[in-house]
């Protein structure tokens, strides 16, 4: 068990920095440069440019950089934001609770609606509300999470004004409220995003789950558990869905590269100052430093996660021993 | 405008029937049955002919050019009217018509990419599955930090960075970084299939393993390949769809229904259906392209008869 | 209890009729096509016939088990139990029996039992349901029942999962399963079948043993006469749906009346004569939505004539009180023709 998992932190570990080498190459073939963000400017002259190309060690040859790179990311150091004129660290450590946040309450909304769409729909396999729901799930599953995402701040935020449009707090009256006001207000405007990118995970959680389930309905344990005179509510709530939710808890660790893909669109769309946000923009305004942190953060949550899916797999069924075999 | 009414009823016309002759001939000689036993399959197949007849026919079903900008001033962000049927954007551009041009762009984009991403999964499958030992387990690392690494990471780095990106580099990117599932998928289905008495026996007739893989492992790995093939599409338009709604994908004049999307986005309140349109365009085909392959899997699974 | 005399049957099968509507073009399969018989208290009863006879759709209608769709229990069909048709009783009404007072074990172990709960988890849960019991009195009672089954180490094998054991265990862990509430009746569905030979005669002995001592009435179904002739009072012979022949177990293996009977205690093995199925009974059962014309056995019996292939025989008394025989040759014996 500690073997196996010191051997996964391993893996981890060596596709981070294989992520961080590639991202390093990429950025360093771009054409471009950080401090030309346009041609026209002519206000920064190219002495001023030459000064700010040997502060940041621009200068140097590519393998020097990228071994200096290696030892500061190996410190925790991620270097200076060129665009934020601040450590990458302290402007990841503003965005990161902010998609933490987002990528929890989509992942709650995910899979418990997920989960229990999935499953009422398998026991309700071929009936009318059945077919209406896999239309359903088959429609949030096609959309663009950012079509989804406007169209619920169309409604909910223009039309209805139920809901605020954007951000991640009230920029007037936030700071000035009580405690629990403050919560309050932080979680109204988190309602439309994590419903976005929750209801689009939600749609593929439940089709996975209705398969999961229709499969283990057909299973001779759960004929087993009918004739010992279970109700039916019992059969399926306890025995059929503990069973079937064991696939389901992999989908986890393979959901969080979408979730983090569709978080940049989503806090885009409701200009969430995420991580996601933070890289789109660092993108385009060519701040390679803030690009490769987020991109090696990113990378590292899902090594972890899919490691995390693996423990979570383990605990829930008995079957799995971590250990046997390098799957496992 | 009559000639756009007209072609969009024939359209629709052809492709329900043409959906419902296949289903018929699919009945009656027993090919393909089980593929249209599935529920959504005969209105998936329908939306999905249809939406590529108004691709190929666009300049017949478009009742204006795309690109067109009659009235920047009088006939700006005009909602649906008959003569505009989805409305105007922002430049007084057609919205209707530069669905229908999008349509060609998000198809076309989707399905060369898609056709990128799974040549090179199979051939990268193929290689790894059929010669194991080291260049097996090098393969197989690249695609687990493939996998690790979020797409949308990779494709913002590589699209962002270098600005101006032409159309055909835009699919190819998409295209590369797209594959790492389909050559999983390969490697696995090529273990399974390498043992099995015919690749032997070609082995023992002498051919090379480059004619074992493509001539006789690759087509026995077809079907779970034709399922990934149809819901890899989708998941392409889908990031098509993204980059240009970020305003790296696909560049305006040229509409894509990505950036359709985009340009409605600062104009929700007064001209929804800028965005709106295009976005139940890409679900509408999405969901078809979603559907046909559910149902294809269904039907290619050797092992399930009826769930 | 060779003759079940005066006594009133705990259990009575009346006119079953299972079918199942298979998808398009396939036709309705008539697996269970009109089967009576009755389960006095605390006999043994074997049910035989070959695979795909409807021995398995018969048990699991008893039960309301039958997958619906695509099966279906026909209405006029009736199964009396404790002065009630168990075909009409509401869902809550039929659930209280089920694993209480009728339960059944199933051929396979290896998947009849739920993978990611304990067996002892498993063996008192219908204890915990239909008599409310705690958890501290479920964990000992499934201790109790595994100690019952001669599983060794109960105290600690409670706690195991059913892929942490063999699989002769985990048929006696289906059996603790089906006994935990003291049922009247326990149906046993080939419970040998999937199992080693060693270990199915130990897990024959079981059953007698556990019959013996609780004095419940047991099902036992087989495709396999030899099983049936150690340990059952009575005999149903099941072919194409049908009961062809009932008869006390002694009466069965003395004198046989029906064809089919007479091929199946051909194919016993035994120590004075080779096992030969296959010129026993030739051909195979065949497929349920085709039942042939007239007697359904005809195609593979070696007597058949004319009459056989144009009506079918009713089950007629053959002589003895109890004995019963869905074949013309009880009515004109002078029509067998004699062995080659
Ligand atoms: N779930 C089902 N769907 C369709 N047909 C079935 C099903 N279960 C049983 N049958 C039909 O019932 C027949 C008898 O099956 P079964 O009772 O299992 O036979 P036995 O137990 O005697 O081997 C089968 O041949 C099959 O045609
Ligand atoms: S009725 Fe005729 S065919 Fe049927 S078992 Fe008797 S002799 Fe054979
Ligand atoms: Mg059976």
């Amino acid at each position: 068990m500690t073997a196996w998992l010191l051997r996964r932190l391993a893996a981890s570990v060596a596709i981070v920095f294989a992520v961080l080498t590639l991202t390093f190459v990429l950025i360093h073939l771009a054409p471009g440069t950080p401090f030309l963000p346009s041609t026209d400017d002519r206000s920064v002259g190219p002495e001023i440019i030459a000064r700010l190309r040997r502060q940041y060690g621009l200068d140097r040859p590519l393998p020097v950089q990228y071994l200096k790179y290696i030892g500061s990311v190996a410190h925790g150091e991620f270097g200076e934001s060129f665009s934020q004129h601040r450590p990458v660290a302290q402007a990841l450590a503003d965005a990161v609770p902010n998609t933490v946040l987002l990528g929890i309450a989509a992942l709650v909304i995910e899979f418990t609606l997920g989960i229990a769409l999935g499953a009422y729909q398998a026991a309700r396999a071929r009936r009318r509300v059945d077919a209406a729901l896999s239309h359903l799930t088959l429609f949030f599953y096609s959309v663009p999470t950012f079509w989804l995402g406007l169209a619920l701040l169309l409604v909910f935020g223009q039309w209805l004004r139920w809901l605020p449009v954007g951000g991640v707090s009230d920029p007037i009256v936030h700071d000035t409220l009580p405690w629990a006001g403050r919560v309050f207000d932080t979680l109204r405007h988190l309602v439309l995003p994590a419903c976005t990118l929750g209801l689009v995970g939600a749609a593929g959680t439940a089709r996975y789950q209705r398969a999961a389930m229709l499969e283990v309905i057909h299973q001779d344990y759960i004929r087993t558990a009918r004739a010992k005179g279970l109700s039916e509510r019992r059969v399926l709530l306890r025995h059929a869905l503990r069973n079937a939710v064991l696939p389901v808890i992999t989908l986890l660790g393979l959901s969080l590269p979408f979730l983090l893909t569709g978080a940049v669109l989503v806090e885009t769309v409701f200009s969430w100052p995420g991580m996601g946000k933070l890289a789109a923009d660092a993108i385009f305004s060519r701040d390679y430093p803030v690009v490769t942190a987020a991109a090696i953060l990113a990378a590292a949550m899902v090594a972890l996660s899919s490691v995390v899916a693996d423990l979570l797999t383990a605990l829930a069924d008995p079957r799995v021993r971590l250990g046997d075999g390098d799957a496992a | 405008m009559l000639r756009t009414w007209v072609s969009l009823a024939v359209l629709v016309a052809g492709s329900t029937g043409g959906a419902f002759a296949l289903r018929r001939r699919c009945e009656r000689t027993g090919r393909g049955r089980r593929f249209f036993r599935h529920p959504t399959a005969t209105t998936g197949v329908a939306v999905l002919t249809f939406f590529v007849l108004v691709a190929v026919c666009a300049p017949l079903v478009a009742p204006y050019d795309p690109s067109a900008q009659p009235d920047p001033v009088g006939l700006q962000n005009r909602p649906p009217s008959w003569l505009h049927p989805f409305g105007t954007d922002l430049y007084s551009h057609d919205v209707l018509s530069r669905v229908v041009y999008g349509a060609q762009v998000s198809l076309g984009v989707g399905t060369l990419a898609m056709l990128v991403a799974l040549t090179l999964g199979a051939v990268v499958g193929a290689i790894a599955g059929y010669t194991g030992r080291w260049i097996d387990a090098v393969l197989m690392r690249l695609v687990d930090v493939g996998i690790a690494v979020p797409r949308m990471f990779l494709l913002l780095m590589a699209v962002a960075l270098w600005s101006r990106l032409p159309l055909g580099t835009l699919i190819v990117l998409i295209g590369v970084t797209g594959w790492f599932g389909t050559s999983r998928l390969v490697r696995a289905e090529v273990l399974s299939l390498r043992e099995r008495p015919f690749v032997d026996a070609a082995r023992a007739l002498g051919a090379r393993s480059g004619r074992v893989i493509f001539g006789h492992v690759l087509p026995n790995a077809a079907a779970p390949l034709i399922v990934s093939a149809a819901l890899g599409i989708g998941h392409v338009m889908l990031l098509e769809a993204a980059l240009s709604f970020l305003g790296i994908g696909v560049r305006p004049p040229v509409a894509s229904w990505g950036n359709m999307i985009a340009d409605g986005r600062d104009l929700l309140t007064i001209a929804p259906w800028i965005s709106l349109v295009p976005g139940l365009g890409i679900a509408a085909v999405v969901m078809s392209l979603n559907a046909v392959g559910d149902a294809l899997r269904d039907a290619l699974d050797p092992r399930e008869e009826a769930t | 209890m060779t003759q079940p005399g005066g006594t009133a049957p705990l259990l009575a099968v009346r006119d079953l009729k299972t079918y199942f509507v298979t998808g398009r073009g396939g036709g309705t399969a008539r697996a269970v096509d009109g089967v009576s018989f009755e389960l006095y208290p605390g006999e043994t009863l074997g049910i035989v016939g070959e695979s795909g006879c409807g021995k398995t759709v018969t048990s699991l209608s008893i039960l309301r088990l039958i997958p619906e769709p695509p099966g279906h229990i026909r209405p006029g069909s009736y199964i009396e139990f404790d002065g009630r048709n168990l075909l009409t009783l509401a869902p809550r009404d039929l659930r209280a029996i089920r694993g209480n007072r009728i339960a059944m074990v199933f051929q396979e172990p290896m998947t009849s039992l739920n993978p990611v709960f304990t067996v002892g988890d498993q063996i008192a849960e219908a204890a915990v349901v239909h008599q409310g019991l705690s958890r501290g009195a479920a964990r000992a009672r499934a201790i109790d029942m595994l100690r019952l089954v001669g599983i060794p180490d109960p105290e600690t094998r409670v706690d195991d999962y059913p892929h942490q054991l063999s699989g002769g265990m985990r048929q006696r862990v289906v059996i603790a399963m089906a006994l935990v509430c003291r049922p009247q009746i326990l149906i046993a569905d080939e419970p040998t079948t999937a199992l080693d030979v060693t270990i199915q005669a130990q897990i024959l002995e079981l059953l007698e043993r556990l019959q013996a001592e609780l004095g419940m009435a047991v099902m036992l179904i087989t495709h396999d006469l030899g099983v049936v002739a150690g340990t059952a009072d009575r005999v149903v012979v099941m072919y194409a749906g049908q009961v062809v022949e009932t008869a006390s177990t002694a009466e069965l293996f003395a004198g046989p009346r029906h064809p089919y009977t007479e091929g199946l205690l051909a194919s016993i093995p035994r120590l004075d004569r080779p096992a030969d199925r296959l010129t026993s009974i030739p051909g195979n059962v065949p497929a349920a939505t085709h039942w042939p014309a007239g007697c359904r056995f005809h195609p593979r019996c070696p007597h058949a004539w004319d009459k056989c292939r144009r009506e079918e025989p009713p089950l007629l008394d053959a002589g003895t009180p109890g004995h019963t025989a869905r074949c013309w040759l009880v009515v004109e014996p002078q029509r067998r023709r004699p062995a080659p």
